[in-house]
């Protein structure tokens, strides 16, 4: 296997940016921002997204998928970083999608992923309830009774959760182990707040008070821990792709800044303080690149282990966080002024980025992550 | 089955039957084995190992089959390449000769300069050192001095040249000449192939802040050098020193990928120092171990990227580029670490209540901060990245 596109990868990186730059370039999340839009995505943009197949990429043929592999997602993610173009498609498909696909049982398959794939319906991801991505803390609780189950508790920072047709909550089980459950928006005893985030997405806060829903609702087909976990890492990679966009399109902005800003009768990129530290930032790009490559790659592959696949996704993850942080800094110190005005779009991105490095993850869970995986194998 | 296909299985067999056992495992920096005309080897493995590859033309596998080569396309090399980092086998020989000079022969050298100089070359009979860098000319090699005034047939050269790596062991050096004008200083400079024996030179090994070295100064007294040894045209020698530097930088990273990594591995030490962190402290340090261990990993990465490109026919230059600049700080880096992680253990200079492992530990730190001066120092491969890979302008 390859750590770089092969040709049908390429090709879809060429479409995704052709439809990308056409309907979905920053002006258009730039408009939704200022209309104070709470579902934080263009509704026809989406749908357009549906229609190139990007929903249905990862899905095999049976499920109503076009059987591309995983790592599909790569080139996409990538260039939706690049057009700091939002969307459902991390958290209904790749996040909720991937966990009915191997949690669900057939019958929730055949009832939720159709229209999941088809975009007629979305879902969203409430795993978080800290101030911080800590995927195993869960205080959230679902009692069952004679007619189901309870959910009582409080979930934070739920990507695309307000406007959702559902959503997939994780709660504690009486037996201390995790269940997965999915709460129709028209639910009894939830309460949908939205928060006004600094990337002006989609994101929500539930309360659930006396949630009752039938033992139906409850995805246990599968082990659900280790699903969780896998599912979460195809987010994560999906979210370093995208990282990883951003990264590149941020350098490249600066870079063409460095060539025509004439200071001191010369283009500063002509300044030898600032040359080195843009082929720093290079430098990071690369190694940020080649990790997502290989995160994408082992998540493609079968013989890749839980071990290897946790090792190689949080380093992704990891990394797209190091060089996001390096590089939006430095874009906006060496754009100056104008990197610090509204009405330039860095600022939109190094805004987006920092959601983006707190989503599924700060560099030292990765950290930790990496550390456990590598014990392991040992 | 493809012609591809047979031929990685081929390979895949020769190596197997061919590579012994004992080349099969990470090599310590005493067990390289360097070409020459004076070859040591410490056992038989290494004598076989040796005389296969060379038999084979594996050497130079690239290279035509004339010049004593393997004769193997750009796809062939690739998969044995691969072949032999998926065996682990070493590398036979270390020799500066076929990874630097051999490219720039076959592209600027003579009919005539091949013939005499490459076959030998592939065969592992002559040990190559390098004299580029003069005192007053280190990044900026273009103001070299050493000079080389045509008498006759004959060059006489004066002058010297420093960070000679093993000036004391070679047989052959390939050097840039000053033999024309200091203005512009670029143009005139030559490159020219000369023997070690020859009357006139005289080389003084350099003491480094880690101790012995490799390292020589060369100097030069009136020396004849035939002027049939002049590579390419008179003055025209920094575009073949160029070339020449590029293929170090590779030849650099293939050369730490075969022998350092695996010698000191920062996971083997964390285990050791810090095998269950539990304090702040601890936990801090064990946290910077551990990402530096995951920029180790981008790094091997970003090579198997390079590699995957290169077979693809895309444009490496970029990565070849940041090579050298990110193996040698990482390793830095990581020997920063393993100070740290040893404490006092790690800071010992000779001599009793030290583990010998541990102060061999103690010299390649020091030598940690050559590497990242030698070949190009980081500040030039970012000049390099910044102009070359970024296109960003000259300064004025």
């Amino acid at each position: 296997m390859s750590l770089i596109y092969n040709d049908d990868q390429v090709q879809l990186q060429d479409s995704a940016h052709d439809f990308l730059a056409a309907r979905s370039p920053v002006s258009v999340q730039r408009a939704l921002r200022d209309a104070g839009s709470q579902q934080g995505f263009e509704p026809q943009v989406w749908q357009g997204m549906v229609e190139m197949g990007w929903s249905a990429v990862a899905f095999a043929e049976e499920q109503g998928g076009l059987d591309f592999g995983f790592a599909g997602f790569a080139p996409v993610f990538e260039q939706i970083g690049r057009h700091l173009s939002a969307s459902p498609l991390l958290s209904s498909v790749v996040l909720c999608g991937s966990l009915i696909e191997r949690l669900g049982n057939v019958q929730q398959q055949e009832t939720l992923l159709p229209g999941l794939i088809s975009g007629e319906q979305r879902y969203a991801l409430a795993i978080d309830e800290g101030a911080r991505h800590q995927p195993q803390r869960c205080d959230a609780v679902a009692i069952k009774d004679s007619d189901g189950y309870r959910l009582n508790g409080r979930k934070r920072w739920v990507s695309d959760g307000v406007g959702a047709d559902g959503w997939l909550v994780v709660a504690r089980l009486e037996n201390g182990q995790r269940g997965v459950f999915l709460l129709p928006n028209n639910v009894h005893g939830i309460q949908v707040a939205s928060r006004s985030m600094i990337d002006s997405r989609n994101t929500a806060e539930l309360i659930m008070d006396n949630v009752c829903v039938p033992v139906s609702a409850m995805l246990d087909a599968g082990d659900t821990e280790a699903v969780l976990d896998w599912a979460l890492d195809r987010g994560r990679a999906c979210l370093a792709a995208e990282m990883l966009g951003m990264c590149e399109v941020v350098f490249e902005m600066t870079l063409e800044y460095l060539k025509t800003r004439v200071q001191f009768d010369a283009p500063i990129g002509s300044f030898q303080a600032l040359q080195h530290r843009a082929a720093r930032l290079y430098v990071q790009v690369q190694l940020a690149r080649s990790a997502v490559m290989a995160a994408f790659e082992c998540l493609d592959r079968d013989s890749c282990t839980p071990q290897q696949r946790r090792r190689l996704v949080s380093l992704a993850k990891w990394k797209a966080n190091q060089a996001a942080q390096l590089i939006s800094n430095e874009a906006v110190q060496m754009h100056g002024g104008i990197g610090v005005t509204d009405e330039f779009d860095l600022g939109l991105y190094l805004k987006r980025i920092r959601i983006a490095q707190a989503q599924l993850g700060h560099s030292e869970l990765h950290v930790s992550r990496y550390a456990e995986a590598r014990l392991q194998v040992q | 089955m493809s012609e591809l296909e047979t031929f990685r299985a081929e390979t895949a067999a020769w190596l197997e039957a061919n590579c012994p056992a004992s080349m099969r495992t990470p090599m310590p920096s005493d067990e390289m084995v360097w070409g020459g005309q004076t070859l040591e080897f410490k056992n038989d493995d290494q004598r076989l190992w040796f005389e296969r590859m060379r038999d084979k033309g594996w050497f130079c596998p690239d290279w035509p089959v004339e010049y004593g080569g393997g004769g193997l396309d750009a796809k062939q090399q690739g998969i044995l390449t691969n072949q032999m980092r998926r065996l682990r086998c070493r590398p036979p020989q270390i020799n500066l000769g076929i990874w630097m000079l051999g490219p720039v022969l076959l592209e600027y050298g003579s009919e005539e300069q091949k013939q005499r100089f490459l076959p030998p070359m592939a065969r592992g009979e002559v040990r190559w050192c390098q004299g580029f860098s003069e005192p007053n000319a280190g990044s900026d090699l273009a103001s070299l001095r050493t000079s080389a005034v045509l008498d006759g047939d004959d060059y006489i050269v004066n002058g010297t040249k420093i960070w000679t790596s093993y000036g004391n062991k070679s047989d052959w050096m390939y050097a840039l000449v000053r033999t024309g004008p200091m203005v512009p200083k670029q143009q005139g400079i030559s490159l020219i192939v000369l023997d070690m024996k020859s009357p006139g030179i005289s080389v003084a090994p350099i003491d480094l802040i880690s101790g012995k070295s490799s390292f020589c100064q060369v100097f030069f007294d009136n020396v004849r050098v035939p002027k049939s040894q002049l590579i390419g045209e008179p003055n025209d020698g920094w575009k073949l020193g160029k070339a020449l530097l590029q293929h170090e930088r590779r030849a650099m990273s293939k050369f730490s990928e075969s022998a350092l990594p695996t010698h000191f591995d920062l996971d083997e030490y964390l285990q050791r120092a810090l095998p269950e962190p539990t304090t702040f402290e601890e936990v801090a340090l064990h946290q910077r171990a551990v990402a530096c261990m995951m920029d180790e990993e981008a790094y091997s990465l970003t090579n198997r990227r390079m590699a995957d490109s290169m077979g693809a026919r895309q444009d490496a230059s970029g990565l070849m580029a940041i090579s050298k600049l990110v193996h040698t700080e990482q390793e830095r880096e990581k020997f920063e670490l393993l100070l740290e992680l040893l404490g006092n253990e790690a800071l010992g200079w000779e001599g009793d209540g030290f583990a010998s492992r541990d102060l061999e530990l103690t010299g390649s730190w020091l030598m940690s901060f050559a590497q990242v001066i030698a070949g190009g120092s980081s500040e030039v491969q970012l000049n390099v990245i910044a102009k070359r890979v970024l296109g960003l302008p000259e300064s004025k």
